[in-house]
């Protein structure tokens, strides 16, 4: 069975409908990318997959790893090894990134059944991860994204991906307002934890991430539904054409 | 309660020594307030003529004065005659004879908090002996304190042993006029704290009313008064974690604190009163005067308070900063729920030169509680170079609740710079999705958020004090996002 699998999915939000029947499987070790104009819903299945009370599923089924996924509260579904990479990551004042994220390590240790990390190892972790994808090690210290620029809020969400370790990893727009070294330091860090037991979906308005991270496959999504799918050549003929062509055939 | 009770502990092991309080006669006056009433507290108490004369003063001033109308608070008139104004401790047949006899919430509470059975039953009321134990402890501190030329002892005691030190200071940061409820205290008070620190001394250790807790009875009407000399520091610490049951409605304390040239006042209070039932009813009315003076130059009086209990709040914990390049600070997290309401902030009155306030509010608010943040920041004409700075935030842990925020600002000086910061956000939905989809569970994410929002008060609590603070507020919100 695919790592994870979509059916017919339907969601809305304050009874607008804005997710109609998305079809979409992930395998282990794959990386697929998701394009869509804005407003089409790229956000609404990010968070959808990870569990926002506000949306309200009305249709269609959810498997990872073989666990209905719709069935499980947003923390277990972390826990289980699903993450999210936010657009729009908030800020929790007073809170140290570094207390933040141990928190967060440890109960999904906890609920695997795995040692909880002593503050040494976890120091020594979160340096090493902190190196690996090139975020300051002072951020450790801030307040949770408490004052980051952009820039330095998406190093962030790469950086816990780094330190969480989930199975398959939802990156929304983790390439929007980032310079091109910020950009490829990004992608950089995803490709070092592209593995064959890891899934990446890439959420993303521009075809240029795709030139870092390669996709096994693409997705155009629009009003709700995947209107087209293919392999990286996708990505390619869409920044030609833009998304024109693609409303034609899904009106 | 961690670090304290191991030396309670220790300490109450020990047999009973010399007493703390004096002999506790046992008599109840009728509800009621005249002036016999206070001739007799006064001859009870065997105070010299000059404590009556002022008390007596005080009442007939009190008797002129009308009822404050103007905090955001509602509650039913106050039948003054209706109070008893003097009560020896209740006779021990008529306490609770177990834990069993009180609410089990109160008990669970307690339980979480970690708080030993022992002090349990003290904070309960329960009909124990031990709890005059507890006296043995702040005995044992005294004499170290002694040492050192500082005075802490109940303000009964001081009265009797340092009269021309009383007479000199009380009333002359709050006096008797000020306000209502000030008012009816001087001339009512039974008991509270005095606090002496002579000049050049560093007290060697926090002092906390908490190993008074014996006095708790007469904490009704409680008067404290701090005074640091020349160069001298002291911290204090009023109150304690665990919620304190207490069948006087109305409290209507008073705390002066003095600080004479390049002298420290730090007084840090966790208030944790009783805040009634569901409804709100039965709830203590804490209705508190808390004023410091800065006297001297360079002098600084830091007030830290984490207010989670009562049913009504009504305090204004204030500097007033006479001398030059005095400091004044006021840090605070109030907490309202259930039908809690509070009208809290403080006032920072800059007369000195190079003065300087700092004022950090944050008030958290679930269920139908509300909350409002009032604060006056007065720079007078002479007050040169004065600075402040005000920073009040509010967290909305509901849809019922509410926040509102008076800020006051008088500035009569041209010189003066005053910088001020308000924020009022819903706890956020999103941040506890995004604690969420870390792994973290509600739970955990809301006392997460909840003290991380509230980091730069705790921080300025004494360490051991924070912690307890920390899971006072972990227990005190649970259940409350929504
Ligand atoms: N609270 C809401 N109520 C109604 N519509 C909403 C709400 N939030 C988002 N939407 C709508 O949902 C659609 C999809 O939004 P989103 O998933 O964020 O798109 P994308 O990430 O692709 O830009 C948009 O048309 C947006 O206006
Ligand atoms: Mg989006």
């Amino acid at each position: 069975m695919a790592l994870l699998e979509i059916r017919n999915l339907h969601a809305q939000i304050q009874g607008v409908e804005i997710l109609k029947g998305i079809d979409l499987a992930i395998e282990r070790g794959e990386t697929h990318a998701i394009m869509g104009p804005n407003g089409s819903g790229k956000s609404t299945l990010a968070k959808v997959l990870a569990g926002d009370p506000s949306y309200e599923v009305t249709g269609g089924e959810v498997y990872f790893q073989d666990r209905n996924l719709l069935e499980l509260a947003p923390e277990d579904r972390a826990r289980e090894g699903v993450f999210l990479g936010f657009q729009y990551p908030v800020e929790i004042p007073g809170v140290s990134n570094t207390y933040f994220l141990k928190a967060a390590l440890n109960a999904i240790r906890k609920y695997r059944g795995e040692q909880e990390l002593d503050a040494m190892e976890f120091l020594q972790l979160i340096k090493e991860r902190a190196k690996s994808v090139k975020l300051d090690e002072a951020l450790l210290r801030r307040p949770v994204n408490d004052g980051f620029s952009g820039g330095e809020k998406k190093r962030n969400e790469i950086f816990q991906l780094a330190v969480l370790e989930p199975y398959l990893a939802i990156l929304d727009e983790t390439d929007s307002g980032l310079d091109i070294d910020a950009l490829r330091t990004v992608a950089d860090g995803v490709n070092s934890l592209r593995s064959e037991e890891r899934g990446f979906l890439v959420i993303t308005h521009y075809q240029r991430l795709l030139n870092y991270i390669i996709p096994d496959k693409v997705h155009v999504l629009l009003h709700g539904r995947i209107v087209k799918s293919g392999g990286k050549e996708l990505a390619e003929e869409l920044e030609e054409s833009g998304y024109a062509l693609f409303e034609e055939a899904a009106a | 309660m961690s670090a304290t009770t191991k030396t309670l502990e220790e300490l109450t092991n020990r047999k009973y020594e010399a007493g703390f309080i004096t002999d506790i006669e046992q008599d109840t006056v009728p509800p009621g307030l005249d002036e016999d009433i206070i001739r007799f507290i006064s001859e009870k108490k065997a105070e010299p003529e000059w404590m009556l004369e002022w008390r007596l003063k005080a009442y007939r001033n009190w008797l002129q004065m009308p009822v404050p109308q103007w905090a955001n608070v509602y509650y039913p008139p106050i039948d003054f005659q209706a109070i008893s104004y003097y009560s020896a401790p209740k006779r021990k047949e008529d306490m609770p004879q177990s834990l069993d006899e009180i609410d089990p919430k109160l008990k669970e509470t307690y339980d979480r908090l970690g708080i030993p059975l022992h002090e349990q039953e003290m904070l309960a009321g329960v009909a124990v002996d031990a709890v005059f134990d507890s006296v043995s402890v702040a005995t044992s501190y005294k004499a170290k304190l002694r040492e050192k030329g500082i005075i802490f002892c109940s303000m009964s005691e001081a009265i009797q042993e340092h009269p021309e030190l009383v007479r000199k200071y009380l009333g002359s940061v709050v006096p008797y006029t000020d306000n209502y409820y000030a008012g009816l205290n001087s001339a009512v008070f039974t008991d509270g704290s005095f606090v002496f620190i002579p000049k050049g001394v560093r007290c060697p250790m926090e002092l906390s009313t908490y190993f008074r807790i014996n006095a708790a009875n007469t904490g009704q009407f409680e008067r404290t008064l701090i005074i640091a000399e020349e160069g001298s520091h002291v911290s204090y610490l009023e109150g304690c974690t665990a919620p304190v049951r207490d069948e006087n409605q109305l409290h209507a304390a008073v705390v002066e604190l003095i600080a004479l040239d390049d002298a420290q006042v730090k007084y840090s209070t966790v208030q944790n009163w009783y805040p009634g039932d569901e409804e709100g009813r039965g709830g203590v009315y804490n209705f508190v005067t808390k004023r410091g003076l800065c006297a001297g130059n360079n002098s600084k009086i830091s007030w830290t308070q984490v207010e989670t209990g009562s049913a009504i709040t009504w305090k204004y914990p204030s500097c007033v900063l006479r001398g030059d390049n005095s400091v004044g600070e006021f840090y605070s997290v109030a907490v309202t729920r259930g039908r809690q309401q509070a009208d809290t902030g403080t006032k920072m009155i800059h007369m000195g030169k190079n003065t300087r306030s700092t004022i950090v509010s944050k008030g958290i608010s679930a269920g139908h509680g509300q909350q409002s943040y009032r604060g006056l920041v007065r720079i007078t004409p002479k007050a040169e170079n004065a600075r402040n700075y005000s920073q009040c935030d509010s967290m909305l842990m509901s849809a019922t609740c509410g926040a509102h925020t008076f800020p006051y600002i008088d500035v009569q000086n041209p010189t003066a710079q005053l910088e001020h910061e308000a924020t009022t956000s819903k706890i956020g939905e999103e941040q506890i999705l995004y604690c969420n989809q870390r792994g973290i569970a509600t739970e955990d994410a809301v006392s997460l958020i909840v003290n991380g929002f509230c980091k730069e008060v705790f921080r300025t609590l004494p360490m051991e004090f924070a912690v307890e603070a920390q899971k006072l507020m972990e227990i005190t919100l649970e259940d409350s996002v929504g």
